[in-house]
């Protein structure tokens, strides 16, 4: 009890706003990434579906690694890989860049099961209807693969959201790294930490949930 | 035997069967009619005791299936049970489908599990496919491996869910046949059937089930030629 | 440009503490995965069987897992408990935050692997007068594996990429090893570069043994 009551004594409304200042970097950073990053990852999904060899060969590979290292390793890799081939890129920058990669990466084979999903014998028909590559991609693959794929999609992009916690390694002060810089000056890390995690899991769970419920209406 | 007795059922408000007094003697072979709703399924579970029941008794042997004190698996070790979707396990091949039971459940040993297991496939003509998985058999093979693996539990009686009703149609006969087979060898059996040529041609008596009570029951030539109740001529009319 | 000197004698002169350190890094990973498993089963049958508090709990540990950053757990574990005078080494904070997080995803997995089961199976097994134990583990359990079997070795992937969080909380597990040779050499690019080549290969071998015990598992 004792502690509860110093707890709001040493947490001012301004420490409140530093910290939803910071909740608005995280919601920026990730709004940025996952949008280039899905539009990315929808053309990789694309060439890894129509170009069978090449995709096998270099594009997938190169995707694979952004699967496989943890995005903890490449956002501090590429931070020092930058500035020597001469660019001058700050901590959001940065992270702007490994996290839409990494986004491209994982939407990319959700992209190609959509395409997958669709059907030779539909997409058959909707040629035999007349209808040129593009007409049968935007009309028919596109609205149906985007249907099946949407579960998946927004368990990458909330997966994203989640993830782009690990950019305060380089020193952006998002959500994550603005609560460790509050624990430090008000020593109150219990609340703090939760407040944070209430954060998040107000954005994410209601998302979910909705998801999950398409997912089923959709299904039968 | 087995002796039914004011059986009632009912699913929350829905009172699925309304009283349903009958006997099955040793070696008989009784067929269930009746339109889908009627209480036929239910009845089965009740008498295998997969289903709850509220009023009245089932006693098979003489044991109270729902008595508190019955040990359900022990009892259903007399009961083989064919269902309608034939439920293969997938994980397993044909012939370990059919020696789990009399392995896990009786305590055989393994090899006397697999030779149980072996006889009945060859039973129901399955002998060439001991090592298969089912995803590689047809419905109808997969509906007699449900059976070899009911027989192989050496059931006193047999109750058969609508065996062929999930079939192909061209995959029905196989599995009439073989349950044909087991008719003749006298084993007890309860049929709840949609084959009218298997309920006329297979069995000694035949119950028509309508609304959760038996409306008529009798001989297959009574019951298909000279049918008392009204509700059965019109059911009668309708499948014909 | 390219005026970077790439000094990598240093990061191939500890190799053998970096391997070591992945061998930690494997090492924390499986037991978090090992009790995951076991805790993530738990959960599944509490939500599928039980009611009550039973049921809310097991729900509200599978949605706190999946709908907050797993760095956000580490912490949790870390500063968070450390309010309350729980103080937990580096090394339990990082297993303590994995099999949390693991076990919670792998509580939804495993409950969408018993939903996929057709209920008839179980209703099956009872017929031939198996016990409920019986019926789990010789019917229900098996094809449960199976179905579960990918996204679960997608899950190890996961935590082995995961453990990485332990650099932040100040585990020397590989990553944390890594930080540690760089901040002492800063030669940070060649030490995460090669740490980043460990964990692809360690994925990719992980993928391996996971296909190939898969081949010999299941024949059907």
């Amino acid at each position: 009890m004792e502690q509860s009551v110093t707890v709001f004594s040493s947490f001012s409304v301004q420490d409140l706003s530093f910290l939803g200042e910071a909740a608005l970097r995280t919601l920026w950073i990730s709004f940025l990434s996952i949008t280039i990053g899905s539009v990315l990852g929808g053309f990789f999904g694309w060439a890894l579906y129509e170009m069978k060899v090449w995709g096998a060969i270099f594009l997938n590979p190169i995707l694979d690694v952004f699967r496989s290292v943890p995005l903890i390793v490449q956002l501090v890799l590429f931070y020092n890989f930058a500035p020597i081939v001469g660019l001058n890129l700050d901590a959001f920058e940065s992270g702007l860049v490994v996290l839409t990669l990494y986004t491209s990466a994982l939407v990319a084979n959700v992209a190609r099961g959509g395409i997958e999903a669709v059907g030779k014998p539909m997409r058959i028909t909707s040629r035999s209807l007349g209808m040129s590559y593009l007409q049968d991609m935007r009309y028919v693959v596109f609205p149906i693969g985007a249907r099946a794929i949407f579960p998946s999609w927004v368990g990458v992009a909330l997966g994203v959201m989640k993830d782009s916690a690990l950019v305060s390694v380089l020193g952006y002060v998002e959500l994550v790294k603005a609560s460790q810089v509050l624990i430090t000056r008000t020593q109150e890390p219990l609340l703090i930490i939760l407040v944070v995690g209430a954060f998040y899991f107000a954005l994410s769970y209601p998302v979910s949930r909705y998801s999950a419920k398409l997912e089923k209406r959709w299904s039968q | 035997m087995i002796s039914i007795d004011g059986l009632h059922k009912y699913f929350d408000n829905l009172h699925v069967l309304q009283g349903i007094d009958l006997e099955v003697q040793k070696g008989e072979v009784l067929s269930v009619i009746g339109a889908s709703g009627s209480g036929k399924s239910t009845f089965l579970y009740c008498i295998n005791g997969i289903e709850p029941v509220q009023q009245g008794s089932v006693l098979v042997d003489g044991i109270d299936v729902h008595a508190k004190t019955t040990d359900l698996n022990k009892l259903r070790q007399r009961l083989g049970m064919v269902f309608q979707q034939w439920n293969s396990f997938p994980h397993l091949t044909a012939i370990q489908n059919v020696a789990l039971a009399p392995q896990i459940v009786k305590k055989m040993s393994k090899s006397e599990a697999i030779e149980v297991a072996a006889r009945q496939l060859e039973h129901v003509g399955l002998g060439d496919k001991f090592n298969v998985f089912p995803n590689a058999l047809s419905g109808g093979q997969q509906q007699r491996l449900a059976i070899a693996r009911a027989l192989a539990m050496d059931p006193q009686y047999m109750l058969f869910d609508e065996a062929t009703s999930a079939l192909d149609p061209e995959l029905v006969g196989e599995v009439l046949d073989t349950m044909r087979i087991l008719a003749e060898e006298g084993m007890t059996m309860i049929c709840v059937t949609h084959e009218m040529g298997f309920a006329r041609d297979v069995s000694d008596r035949v119950a028509y089930f309508h609304e959760g009570i038996v409306e008529e029951i009798g001989s297959p030539e009574q019951i298909f030629n000279e049918p008392q109740s009204e509700q059965t001529k019109k059911f009668l009319a309708k499948v014909r | 440009m390219f005026e970077y000197n790439f000094h990598w004698r240093p990061v191939f002169k500890s190799l053998p503490d970096l391997l070591e350190a992945s061998i930690t890094t494997l090492q924390v990973a499986s037991l978090a995965m090992l009790l995951g498993i076991v805790i993530g089963f738990i959960l599944a049958v509490s939500r599928l069987r039980g009611n009550g508090s039973v049921y809310w709990i097991a729900t509200a540990w599978v949605e706190l897992a999946r709908n907050t950053p797993a760095l956000f757990q580490l912490f949790f574990f870390g500063f968070g408990l450390g309010a309350l005078g729980i103080h937990f080494s580096p090394y339990a904070i990082v297993l303590a935050g994995l099999t949390f997080n693991t076990a919670g995803y792998l509580g939804e997995n495993f409950r969408g692997g018993f939903e996929a089961i057709p209920p008839t199976q179980l209703r099956a097994a009872r017929s031939l007068g198996m016990n409920s134990w019986q019926a789990y583990t010789r019917i229900l359990i098996p094809q449960v594996i199976r179905i579960v079997y990918y996204p679960m070795t997608n899950q190890f992937v996961w935590v082995v990429l995961m453990s990485s969080l332990g650099m932040l909380v100040g585990y020397r597990e590989l990553t944390g090893e890594t930080q540690f040779f760089a901040s002492k050499t800063y030669r940070i690019f060649e030490y995460f570069a090669v740490t980043a080549v460990i964990y692809y290969v360690m994925v990719k071998i992980i993928l391996g043994l996971s296909k190939f015990c898969a081949s010999r598992f299941f024949r059907y």
